[in-house]
């Protein structure tokens, strides 16, 4: 029987979003025990009390020392490294953070990796999407080794936060490497949903044309109630920040909605929505490529249909 | 001048303009007569390498592939952006990211690089590993997707992209760079440039000449097409769009 520990990757807002997805992966393997090791310098953090509320966790074991207030891997990594061996498998969602930390995790302990789970089809057999997505391979991991991942969070629904796990909270010996040092995190703060998580995400492309028209966008998403996302030409010419890239080395999403706008619909932007429910197409070339996988597309340019769909919106 | 040397990994991937198609037989995807070229983050990670040569902080620029014979290529490229010399690491199959790490670790202890930068991932596995494998066996400081480099002696400042915006890290040498799209943006090579790399040397060594006789772990058991997304329709004006949107109940 499998016996898992999921990464309980903490941040500003809490427990990673990312979380109750791996557990909701880390639950197709039937295991016996599913744990969530959440790495703290400070144990009165909220985001323990919601991951003991994930339906599915057997124990939340809190480990706390000062070098585990910023998600350094080298650190992280090695306390990892320590709790494996009660471990069949260890997850973590595909953050930066979780696939900035579980390869080294992977090589410390000499298997070979999973990247981005996307299908459990046994304790040891997994699909994971290659070449942006337009692939998937399925890959088997040896016997009498233990499983290390991260999941595809796109390709998992959150499990609800309806259980009531116990919290084991101890002190950790670990002696942080003299290598690396944390300096600065410039996080943007604000209202709007977060576009890992957002049921409708509007996101703009090349077109828009400068970061204050990307505004624009930004207004149209407010009015939806919706997250801002971009192309990554968008990012590239400054447009729009690098947390909003969409796509195959952007953010893998996954909202009901998704309206491109002024975006061309290039094979590395859509390895981002494929999981998208209804994907919504404005762009002024008949032929983009986007338009062969829109759900609806519309003709037209942005400056002019955007006003005309704000008046129109109830 | 420093007389540090920097190793940088050159992957020969199918090019990224390439639209991929899985074999009918579900044994990988065609390669036949597809073009190839150097993986784009690793453009990035040797151009980075090649800027700080060019700004007197480092002395030789090293360019490593693994993988086929036919990797030569990649390695002529990257001689001609201005790499000093290349290795090539043949392997018998296809290796995976662990195996691709320890190939690079038995390099590191030969030819002591100060840096290692590596692409943050290759877009044909997409699998993101080897640069934070590789400092996990070498036991050194790992600043993964980095859009700026500052590099001041024995230690570097480096910004990264993160999900939730940027973080800057300090981290000593040596240590293991893995580069982001917007690090910076690689040179044309030159007609003249081809001619001189053809001069400069490619060493050849067998992975297992280096201690690694493992290449794969996980078995590949197959190679699918994902389900394709039926495209909709086309509506005819902004009311039509409202219209539909209202029906699925988003507005
Ligand atoms: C290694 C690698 C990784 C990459 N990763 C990503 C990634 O993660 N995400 C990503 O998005 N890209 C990625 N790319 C880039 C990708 O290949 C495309 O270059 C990029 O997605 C193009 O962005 P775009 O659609 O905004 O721009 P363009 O392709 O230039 O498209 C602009 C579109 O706007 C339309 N348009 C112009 N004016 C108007 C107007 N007034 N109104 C309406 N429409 C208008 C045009 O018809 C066109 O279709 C990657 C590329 C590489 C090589």
């Amino acid at each position: 029987m499998a016996r898992v520990l999921v990464f309980g990757e903490l941040g500003s807002k809490g427990l990673n979003s990312g979380v109750a997805k791996a557990v909701r992966c880390a639950m197709d393997l039937q295991p016996a025990a599913l744990d969530v090791l959440c790495l703290v310098a400070d144990e009165s953090q909220e985001g323990i009390k919601q991951a003991a509320r994930l339906q599915g966790v057997t124990k939340v074991l809190v480990r706390i020392h000062d070098a585990f207030a910023e998600p350094l891997a080298a650190v992280m990594g090695n306390a990892l490294v320590e709790m494996a061996g009660d471990y069949t498998h260890i997850l973590a969602a595909n953050t930066t953070v979780g696939r900035d930390i579980l390869p080294r995790v992977a090589a410390r302990l000499g298997v070979q990796q999973i990247s981005d789970i996307m299908r459990v089809e046994s304790e040891r057999v997994f699909d994971r999407p290659t070449y942006a997505g337009n692939a998937i391979t399925t890959v088997e991991a040896p016997e009498g080794m233990v499983v290390v991942a991260t999941v595809r969070t796109a390709s998992y629904r959150a499990v609800p936060e309806e259980g009531d796990a116990v919290v084991e909270a101890q002190p950790f010996n670990v002696s942080p490497p003299s290598h690396t040092r944390f300096v600065e995190r410039r996080e943007a703060k604000g209202e709007r949903p977060d576009l890992q998580t957002a049921r409708k995400v509007v996101s703009g492309g090349r077109a828009v044309g400068s970061s204050e028209n990307f505004q624009i966008i930004a207004n149209l998403a407010d009015r939806l109630g919706a997250a801002v996302g971009a192309s990554r030409a968008a990012v590239d010419a400054g447009y729009a920040p690098n947390e909003l890239q969409v796509g195959q080395t952007g953010k893998i999403i996954a909202p009901d909605l998704y309206v491109a706008i002024g975006i061309s619909g290039a094979i590395q932007h859509l390895a981002g929505i494929k999981d998208a429910g209804t994907i919504v197409a404005i762009n002024k070339d008949g032929e983009a490529p986007i338009f062969e996988i829109a759900d609806l597309g519309l003709e037209g340019d942005l400056f002019k249909v955007i006003p005309e769909l704000e008046k129109l919106l109830p | 001048m420093s007389d540090m040397k920097i190793m940088v990994g050159v992957k020969r991937v199918i090019d990224y303009n390439v639209r991929v198609q899985v074999k009918s037989d579900g044994s990988g995807v065609v390669t036949d007569g597809v073009k190839m070229s150097i993986n784009p983050f690793d453009e990035i990670a040797l151009e980075e390498a090649l800027r700080l040569k060019e700004a007197g902080k480092a002395a030789e620029v090293i360019a490593v592939s693994v993988g086929p014979s036919q990797a030569q290529e990649q390695l002529r490229t990257a001689l001609a952006m201005g790499a000093d010399r290349g290795i090539l690491v043949t392997t018998a199959e296809q290796p995976q990211p662990l195996a691709v790490a320890k190939i690079f670790a038995a390099l590191y202890a030969k030819e002591q690089p100060g840096l290692v930068i590596l692409g943050k991932q290759a877009i044909d596995d997409d699998a993101g590993q080897v640069p934070q494998m590789l400092a996990g066996l070498l036991d050194v400081a790992q600043a993964t997707n980095a859009s700026k480099v500052e590099l001041e002696g024995e230690s570097a400042r480096v910004t990264r992209e993160i999900d939730t915006g940027i973080e800057v890290i300090e981290i000593r040498l040596p240590a293991v760079l893995s580069v982001d799209l917007r690090l910076n943006e690689p040179r044309y090579v030159k007609l003249p440039d081809i001619m001189k790399a053809k001069k400069k040397p490619i060493e050849t060594i067998d992975a297992q000449a280096l201690g690694v006789e493992r290449l794969t772990f996980l078995r590949v058991i197959k190679t699918s097409t994902p389900p394709a997304r039926q495209g909709g329709h086309k509506v005819g004006s902004v009311e039509e769009l409202v219209q539909e949107l209202k029906q699925r109940g988003f507005v």
